[in-house]
């Protein structure tokens, strides 16, 4: 097949939509006030900031406009939940967090600062697929506990976690709920109160939006403490001059993400079923992480693990042939750890070293999907060739974790023997 | 942007794409004379050099690698170094002189270097082992 570039990166993030960067370009030099001034500049950029956020609030069916604080990223998103929370309420509700142990860092990390400033964590943890058992939250719970966190969609294996269930034991035991929903912004629909979330977090460059703008949805009853200090802007919750333009443009994604929700859905869940079985069809000793596709995986992303070859061999030679991935691979990591979404499912080492993500778009087509199981399955031949396990499984020393033969040690178990020296 | 579009962008440079993409001494040595098979605790990769040895010098050094680019460009490296040499030669093989030939490595990956050069050396290890039991048989 030629060559051809295939973007399968949409989980990192995706193209401007031509409609929002249309919407956009008259921000930078036309309609260039700050939102704060009390002239034609400033209230102009005012109005067109309000319809941003009417369209953002839209889409996940929030109360009012008012109840949004617009950040620089989904990143800032979740801390200002986590931190600005926990700033103000910690006196009246208690020091105590609930998560899941598949959160994103940004909620992860959050918490584990707080924790050095006398808060407490319990993380709750998943099954193989990385599903969380509601009871589980429950059994958490304590009297000290101010906040449950908890993602709609898990960003590295794309399991849809049961929120309403969740949210059904929040709001029995009269504590707030967190969910991170940035995963699954543009390819689920969202609807804060029918999910029951006091505060939902999202980033609207993962569905064609820009960068530099992020959603914290904020329901009245939860108090948040701004953490950027300042001026007032966005009710004094998050101090600084507004990023306009991509504000504006966000609000447009976000309109035409509710407008072309169920089109791009069914595109790509169709996609996502033909790479399932194409992959599976045409390479071997290779494992689904998370959820079958279907009502419990978001529709857009595959996580897989091809054994006997390490995951940024993979990345490497797919880029070679256009085709752009990511993984979760420890060789890919800057600090050496496999996914701790991977830990999390209990993931062997060495299928989490072979790991792979594939995440699909509007713009991805059939015979893009096509050419990557085609070219994925040579890359696969050609780095079980260069590795000195698929010999060894070949010989029948090692064995493999997907389909044990029942010959040899496992590959985890040779891996540990001959690397018992010292971590370098 | 017009510039941006014809510039390849890769995660290594030139060398250790190069070396990666078109491993050198790639396989197995058949009837081997030393093999050594090494893991990285750090991170799980695991790399394998094969040797034959022949009055006392490397005449042929073969690789096998589950690891990511530049464990494999270290290996074709380290393979393609150290064919010719003295086994004391061999025995004073660093890798940096691996890091060197590949024109550097990003510090994160310093250490599949290291590997190279251990894999090596116990494939020496491997290789005097034998041949110490040859001599006491």
């Amino acid at each position: 097949m030629d060559k051809r570039f295939v973007y399968l990166d949409h989980q990192a993030t995706t193209p401007v939509l031509e409609e929002a960067l249309q919407a956009m370009l008259p921000y930078f030099r036309e309609a260039y006030g700050s939102p704060s001034s009390l002239h034609r500049y400033g209230l102009q950029v005012r109005e067109g900031l309000k319809e941003a956020r009417q369209q953002l609030a839209q889409m996940i069916n929030a109360e009012s406009e008012e109840d949004l604080i617009l950040t620089s990223n989904g990143t800032e998103a979740a801390n200002l939940a986590i931190k600005g929370f926990a700033e103000a309420n910690q006196r009246s509700k208690g020091n105590h967090f609930v998560v899941s142990a598949t959160e994103h860092p940004s909620v992860l990390n959050s918490i584990e600062f707080l924790t050095k400033h006398g808060f407490e964590v319990t993380q709750v943890p998943v099954d193989l697929v990385g599903r969380v058992n509601p009871e589980d939250v429950r059994q958490a719970i304590t009297p000290k506990t101010c906040l449950v966190a908890v993602h709609l969609v898990n960003h590295d294996i794309g399991t849809i976690q049961p929120i309403k269930e969740i949210s059904a034991i929040t709001a029995e035991k009269g504590i707030a709920f967190f969910v991170d929903a940035v995963a699954a912004a543009g390819w689920l629909p969202i609807d804060v109160r029918d999910l029951g979330a006091q505060l939902l977090s999202f980033s609207p460059h993962r569905f064609y939006g820009p960068k530099g703008v992020g959603v914290l949805y904020r329901n009245r009853k939860a108090r948040v403490t701004s953490h950027i200090h300042g001026g007032v802007q966005e009710g004094g919750r998050r101090a600084g001059t507004e990023n306009v333009p991509a504000i504006i443009g966000a609000g447009v994604a976000a309109e035409i993400a509710v407008r072309d929700m169920a089109k791009r859905i069914e595109h790509v869940s169709a996609l996502q079923k033909r790479l399932y079985a194409g992959l599976w069809k045409n390479i071997d000793f290779i494992k689904l992480n998370g959820p079958e596709p279907g009502p419990l995986r978001i529709c857009n992303q595959l996580n897989l693990s091809t054994e006997f070859i390490e995951g940024e061999g993979q990345l490497l030679l797919l880029d070679i042939n256009g085709i752009a991935v990511a993984s979760g691979s420890s060789c890919v990591s800057k600090s050496l750890k496999v996914s701790h979404v991977l830990s999390a499912i209990k993931l062997d080492h060495a299928l989490a070293q072979g790991n792979i993500i594939m995440s699909l778009g509007k713009d991805n087509t059939v015979e893009d999907v096509d050419y990557v199981v085609d070219a994925f399955a040579k890359i696969v031949k050609k780095l079980r060739n260069m590795s000195p396990m698929w010999k060894e499984f070949e010989d029948g020393e090692i064995d493999s974790v997907i389909a044990p033969t029942g010959r040899g040690k496992s590959f985890t178990q040779h891996a540990a023997d001959i690397s018992g020296k010292p971590a370098h | 942007m017009k510039e941006k579009e014809t510039k390849e962008y890769t995660l290594y440079n030139d060398t250790v794409m190069d070396h990666f993409l078109n491993p050198r001494n790639m396989g197995d040595v058949q009837e081997a004379d030393g093999v050594g098979e090494v893991g990285a605790a750090a991170c799980g990769d695991i790399m394998k050099i094969s040797l034959k040895i022949r009055d006392g010098k490397i005449e042929d050094a073969r690789f096998k690698t589950f690891g990511c680019g530049s464990a494999i460009a270290s290996s074709s490296m380290a393979t393609e170094l150290i064919k010719g040499r003295t086994l004391e030669e061999a025995k004073n093989f660093s890798n940096q002189e691996v890091v060197d030939a590949l024109g550097g490595l990003p510090p994160v990956k310093i250490h599949c270097s290291v590997l190279a050069e251990e894999a090596l050396k116990a494939a020496i290890e491997d290789y005097e082992a034998k041949q110490a039991k040859t001599i006491a048989a």
